[in-house]
């Protein structure tokens, strides 16, 4: 088992082809919050990937989990901030749009948390993900998203054209969160 | 230029303070605090005290820093609209009166300034954490960003809601902590992150809920554990976002002994460097808003008058920082 990353809440370690996401204890936490929190969030987590699949956006499979541990698939592909262009862009738009249509809202959302195998994108790390319709929770899930195209990438304008057209295609009231984006971005904290 | 000296004053909320600090030092302080008779902050009152201490502390400063000054700095916000309008009047009317620069800080950005001036912090996560604000703060881009901030009221005022409901005079937050210690077991208590925002209403509503069954010690002690692991928590994600390796904790709550441990286990787990001020620097006083006049004096910064307007919802990331 090798540990390939490890965040501030959890360790994710590959296990041949499935991913084990462990949340980790804090010391700083009194037990009973801390386990509670962490077996809330990793059932929640869960969930919410399941959830995701269901409409129609491709996720890990996932295969067992416990206390504080999702063992989930393996997707062994090319995070989209190494090979994304206009068309992937777009094809992340609908992606992005078809979640959003489904009432969750991803928390994370950076070219490094889709996925491209196979012509497909997957969306992982549901770690921070969250049942919301309202405009701002989507609005700040869409500006995170085009931070990490303008921060990583030259032609972040036309990822930025090429998402929005996707978004509209499976967000009914994709301009709405799109204006929205835009009065979050005047405000600049998330930057 | 050497040996800048600066006059700052605050008053943005209960605590009225004038201050000279030169680049070295705090040269002078004076302090004049707004104490509620009963219950809490009455914005036109803390306003009126504010207004009937100004001229004397700004008076004695003055005389026990014995030299001249190039600059008069106020705060100009976030606060309480009265207090701040009080405090800039008097600030315009001194600089105007001295022919020297005014200059407008921003409140919460002079709390972490003042903390890395005493402390050996240079570039921290910053954890800020008073009545009316809570907010994790770290620069990157030439701005003080907010990485995580409070959806509601702030822990301190939380935690004065909250014991002021249960009978504990203001500010109720020390009384809590005391409380705390004679606890015997921790109660289940909304525990609200929201990605890396906070909310403490309605966490305060249930402790307020929760004193009818349980002991109020009980209570105060989840409260605590469980408002402070959510400040933690988002001070964690920050560093781990932002790959630094230094927490300051800034504002009156850090003065509570078990936020402090909080914090240290987390830095000390993490191995990055962990720093806590001296306590006359971590609540609300003049001295950070001299200083933070002078680092902004000194990059050759300064108000106009016709921008000397308060703003009570005055933002960190609004702020350029010009001086680093």
């Amino acid at each position: 088992m090798a540990v390939i990353a490890s965040g501030a809440e959890a360790v994710i370690s590959l296990e041949g082809d499935t991913i084990i996401k462990t949340r980790v204890k804090k010391r700083y936490r009194l037990k009973e919050i801390d386990e509670n929190i962490r077996r809330e969030r990793t059932r929640t987590e869960a969930k919410l990937i399941s959830e995701a699949r269901r409409c129609g956006v491709p996720t890990p499979i996932i295969k067992d989990v416990t206390d504080f541990e999702i063992k989930m698939e393996y997707i062994d592909g090319t995070p989209i901030k190494n090979v994304i262009d206009i068309f992937l862009s777009e094809k992340t738009g609908e992606l992005v749009g078809k979640l959003h249509n489904c009432g969750l809202v991803h928390g994370d959302l950076t070219t490094s948390n889709i996925v491209h195998r196979d012509g497909k994108l997957y969306l992982i790390d549901f770690g921070l993900a969250y049942l919301d319709k309202t405009q701002e929770a989507r609005g700040v899930d869409v500006h995170v998203l085009f931070q990490t195209f303008e921060s990583t990438h030259e032609n972040h304008e036309e990822l930025i054209e090429a998402f929005k057209k996707g978004y509209r295609r499976t967000l009914s009231n994709a301009e709405e969160i799109l204006e929205r984006v835009k009065e979050i971005e005047s405000r600049g904290r998330y930057a | 230029m050497s040996d800048i000296t600066v006059l700052g004053l605050e008053g943005t909320a209960w605590n009225l303070s004038a201050a000279i600090v030169d680049e070295k030092d705090v040269i002078a302080e004076t302090t004049a605090t707004y104490m509620p008779a009963s219950g809490g902050i009455h914005p036109r009152e803390a306003a009126q005290h504010h207004a009937n201490h100004i001229a004397r502390v700004i008076r004695e400063t003055l005389k026990k820093g014995g030299r001249d000054i190039d600059a008069v700095a106020f705060s100009q916000g976030p606060g309480l609209g009265p207090c701040l309008r009080t405090v800039a009047t008097a600030a315009r009317a001194l600089a105007l009166s001295l022919a020297i620069p005014l200059i407008g800080v921003n409140h919460c950005i002079a709390h972490i300034e003042v903390g890395r001036w005493k402390t050996s912090a240079s570039d921290p996560v910053t954890l800020y954490v008073s009545g009316a604000n809570s907010q994790v703060l770290a620069y990157r881009a030439g701005r003080y960003r907010v990485f995580g901030e409070t959806l509601d009221i702030g822990i301190g005022n939380a935690l004065d809601k909250f014991a002021r409901s249960v009978g504990l005079p203001h500010p109720g937050g020390p009384k809590v902590e005391e409380l705390a210690k004679q606890a015997a077991r921790y109660i289940p208590i909304p525990y609200v992150v929201k990605g890396m925002d906070f909310s403490f209403s309605g966490l305060t509503t249930a402790a307020q809920e929760s004193v009818k069954k349980n002991s109020l010690p009980d209570v105060c002690h989840s409260f605590q554990e469980t408002a402070f692991a959510m400040l933690v928590e988002v001070t964690e994600r920050a560093v781990a976002h932002t790959g630094k390796n230094e927490v300051l904790l800034a504002g009156g709550v850090g003065a509570n002994a078990r936020l402090r441990e909080m914090l240290g286990f987390m830095c000390q787990d993490r191995g990055i460097e962990f720093y806590v001020p001296e306590k006359r620097f971590m609540g609300d006083n003049g001295a950070m808003i001299a200083y933070l006049g002078l680092l902004m004096y000194r990059a050759g910064y300064s108000t106009a008058i016709s921008d000397s307007g308060v703003n009570p919802n005055y933002r960190p990331d609004d702020v350029e920082v010009v001086w680093l």
